[in-house]
C-alpha cells in the first residue's frame, strides 16, 4: 500500500468515526432541543398572530428561520463528513487503478482529505459567531478541492493502464 | 449456469466460511437492499400523503389565526409536529440503514489491512451488522414509542436504542481504525488476501460509471448550494410572514401562501434527494465492482444486472428532479428506478449466496 492509499484509508476512517461522534453528540445533546425550539418558534408565531400581536409574531418567525438555518447546517455537517469519509476509504482501495504517477496520486489524496475535512467544517462555522464570509469561503474551497480531486480520479480511472491493455 | 470468474481456491482464501469479510458483504448488501426497499415503500405510501396532511394542518392553523383562536393554532401545531416527526424518522431510517450497508461493504474491502486476530474481526463484523440493523430500527420506532415509560422528558426508549446502536457502530469503527493503525505502523504484509479484481466488463463499467455518478452528484450539490439553498431559506421566511399577514388582515390569501409553502418544501426535498441519491448510487456501483468475482451467475446475466442497476441509478434521481415539472408520473417512474436498483442488488446477492454455497459444499466434500 502506497502513501496516497494510507492517507485516504486512514484519514477516511478517522473522519468517519469523527463524523459519527459528532452525530451522536448532536443527537443526544442538541437535536431534540433544537427541534423543540424550531417547532416552538413557529407555533408561537401563529399563536401571537392569532392574538393580534404582529410584531411578536414576526420576531418568532425570524427566530424559527435562525434556528432552522443552524439545524440544516448541523445535520449537513454530520452527513457530509461521513459520506466524504466513505468516499475517501473507497478511493484509497481503488487508487492503484488511477493511471497517474505516485507523486500525482499523493497530492490528489491530500486534496481529497483536506477538502473532505474543510468543506463541512466551513459549513458548521457558518452557524458560529465567526465571520460568515470566511466560513462560506472555507466551505467553497473545500468543496472545490474535493470536486477537482475527484474529477482527476475519474480521469485517472478512464485512462487505460498498461495492465488493462 | 455460469461459473465464478475466480478459482475455488481463491474463494476459499478470500471468502472463507463465516469470515468477517463474508459477514460484512452479506450484511452490507442486505442492509442496502433493505434500506432502499424501505425508501421505496415510504415514497409510494407515506411521503405524499404525509405532505398533504401537513399542508392541511398548516392551512387549519392559518384559518385559526384568522378567527383569533389560539387554542386551535396550538392543536394544529401539535398535529404538524407529529406529522413532521413521522416523516423525519422514516427518512432517517432509510438513510441510516443504507449508510450502514455502505460502511459494511467498505469494511469488507479493508479487512486485509486490519491487523487484528480473525476471531476478533469476525466478532466486530457481527457487531457492526447488528448495530447497522438496530440503529434504523430504533429511529423507526421513535415516532411510535414516543416518551412512553421514559425517565427523560426529551429522549424516549427508541432514541436510547438508536443512540446505543450508533455507539456500537462508532466502537466497531474505532476498533477497525485501531487495527488499520497497527497495520500501517508495523509495515507488515496484509493479514489476508485482498479482494480479487478481474477487470471484467462489469467491473470496469461499475467503477467508471460509479465515479462519474459521484462527480455528477458533487457538481449538482455545488450548484444547489450556490444558487438554491439561500434563496429557499429567504423564500420560506417570506412565505411564512405573508401567510400570517394574510390570516390577520382577513384578505383570505392564506390558502395561496400554504400552497406556496408546500411547493417550496417539495422543491427542496426533490433537489436534495436527487443530490444525495446520485452520489449514493455512484458509491454503490464502485463498491459492487469489488464483489463481481463472487457472483455466481452467467456472464450475460451479470451484465444484465449491472445495466439494470446503473439504469435505475440514473432514472431515480433524474425523475425525482422532474417531479417538479411532471408531477406524480415522474414520481412513479422514480420509484420504479429505485425498485430496479433493489432488484439488481437482490440478484447480485443471490449470485453471492450461490457462490458461497458451492464453495462451502466443495470444502465439506473435501472433509
Amino acid at each position: 500500500m502506497n502513501a496516497a492509499q494510507k492517507i485516504l484509508i486512514f484519514g477516511g476512517s478517522i473522519l468517519a468515526a469523527f463524523g459519527m461522534l459528532y452525530g451522536l453528540h448532536y443527537a443526544i445533546f442538541v437535536e431534540h432541543q433544537t427541534l423543540d425550539r424550531m417547532g416552538g418558534s413557529l407555533a408561537a408565531a401563529f399563536v401571537h398572530a392569532a392574538e393580534g400581536n404582529s410584531p411578536e409574531a414576526e420576531t418568532a418567525v425570524e427566530s424559527y428561520a435562525a434556528t432552522k438555518y443552524e439545524y440544516v447546517r448541523q445535520v449537513d455537517v454530520h452527513s457530509h463528513w461521513i459520506g466524504l469519509a466513505m468516499l475517501l476509504i473507497l478511493m484509497g482501495v481503488i487508487f492503484d487503478y488511477v493511471a497517474f504517477s505516485l507523486r500525482a496520486r499523493f497530492w490528489i489524496a491530500i486534496a481529497l482529505l483536506a477538502g473532505a475535512f474543510v468543506f463541512p467544517f466551513g459549513v458548521v462555522l457558518q452557524t458560529s459567531r465567526f465571520g460568515a464570509p470566511l466560513a462560506s469561503a472555507l466551505a467553497v474551497l473545500g468543496a472545490a478541492l474535493v470536486t477537482i480531486a475527484l474529477a482527476a480520479v475519474a480521469l485517472g480511472l478512464a485512462v487505460r493502464t498498461p495492465a488493462d491493455r | 449456469m455460469g461459473t465464478p470468474t475466480t478459482s475455488a481456491n481463491l474463494g476459499a482464501t478470500t471468502f472463507a466460511l463465516m469470515s468477517a469479510r463474508r459477514v460484512l458483504i452479506f450484511g452490507g448488501i442486505a442492509l442496502i437492499a433493505g434500506g432502499m426497499f424501505f425508501g421505496d415503500i415510504f415514497a409510494v405510501f407515506v411521503l405524499h400523503q404525509n405532505g398533504g396532511q401537513t399542508g392541511a394542518a398548516l392551512l387549519a392553523a392559518s384559518r385559526a389565526v384568522a378567527v383569533g383562536d389560539s387554542l386551535a393554532v396550538k392543536n394544529s401545531f401539535q398535529h404538524i409536529g407529529g406529522l413532521l416527526e413521522d416523516h423525519g424518522t422514516k427518512v432517517d431510517t432509510h438513510v441510516h440503514m443504507t449508510g450502514a450497508g455502505y460502511l459494511a461493504l467498505l469494511l469488507a474491502l479493508l479487512q486485509p489491512y486490519v491487523a487484528l486476530p480473525p476471531k476478533r474481526k469476525r466478532l466486530l463484523a457481527w457487531w457492526f451488522v447488528a448495530g447497522g440493523l438496530l440503529l434504523p430500527t430504533g429511529i423507526f420506532l421513535i415516532h411510535y414509542v414516543g416518551l412512553a415509560y421514559s425517565p427523560s422528558s426529551v429522549i424516549g426508549w427508541a432514541s436510547v436504542l438508536a443512540d446505543s446502536a450508533g455507539a456500537v457502530l462508532i466502537a466497531v469503527l474505532s476498533a477497525e481504525a485501531w487495527g488499520l493503525w497497527r497495520h500501517f505502523r508495523s509495515g507488515t504484509d496484509v493479514t489476508e488476501p485482498s479482494l480479487p479484481r478481474d477487470r471484467s466488463w462489469e467491473d470496469r463499467i461499475l467503477l467508471s460509471a460509479g465515479t462519474f455518478l459521484v462527480l455528477l452528484g458533487f457538481l449538482y450539490g455545488s450548484w444547489y448550494a450556490a444558487f438554491d439553498l439561500y434563496e429557499h431559506e429567504v423564500r420560506e421566511t417570506r412565505i411564512l410572514k405573508s401567510m400570517l399577514a394574510s390570516a390577520t388582515n382577513g384578505q383570505g390569501g392564506e390558502a395561496r401562501a400554504v400552497a406556496d409553502y408546500g411547493s417550496l418544501a417539495a422543491e427542496k426535498a426533490v433537489k436534495i434527494a436527487a443530490h444525495s441519491h446520485i452520489i449514493e448510487f455512484g458509491l454503490l456501483a464502485i463498491l459492487l465492482s469489488f464483489i463481481q468475482p463472487y457472483i455466481q451467475l452467467s456472464e450475460i446475466w451479470k451484465r444484465r444486472w449491472v445495466v439494470v442497476l446503473l439504469a435505475g441509478s440514473v432514472i431515480l434521481p433524474v425523475f425525482v428532479l422532474l417531479e417538479l415539472k411532471l408531477g406524480l408520473l415522474a414520481g412513479a417512474i422514480a420509484d420504479v428506478g429505485g425498485l430496479m436498483v433493489v432488484v439488481a442488488l437482490l440478484a447480485m446477492l443471490t449470485g453471492v449466496v450461490r457462490y458461497s454455497g458451492s464453495l462451502d459444499a466443495a470444502a465439506s466434500a473435501k472433509g
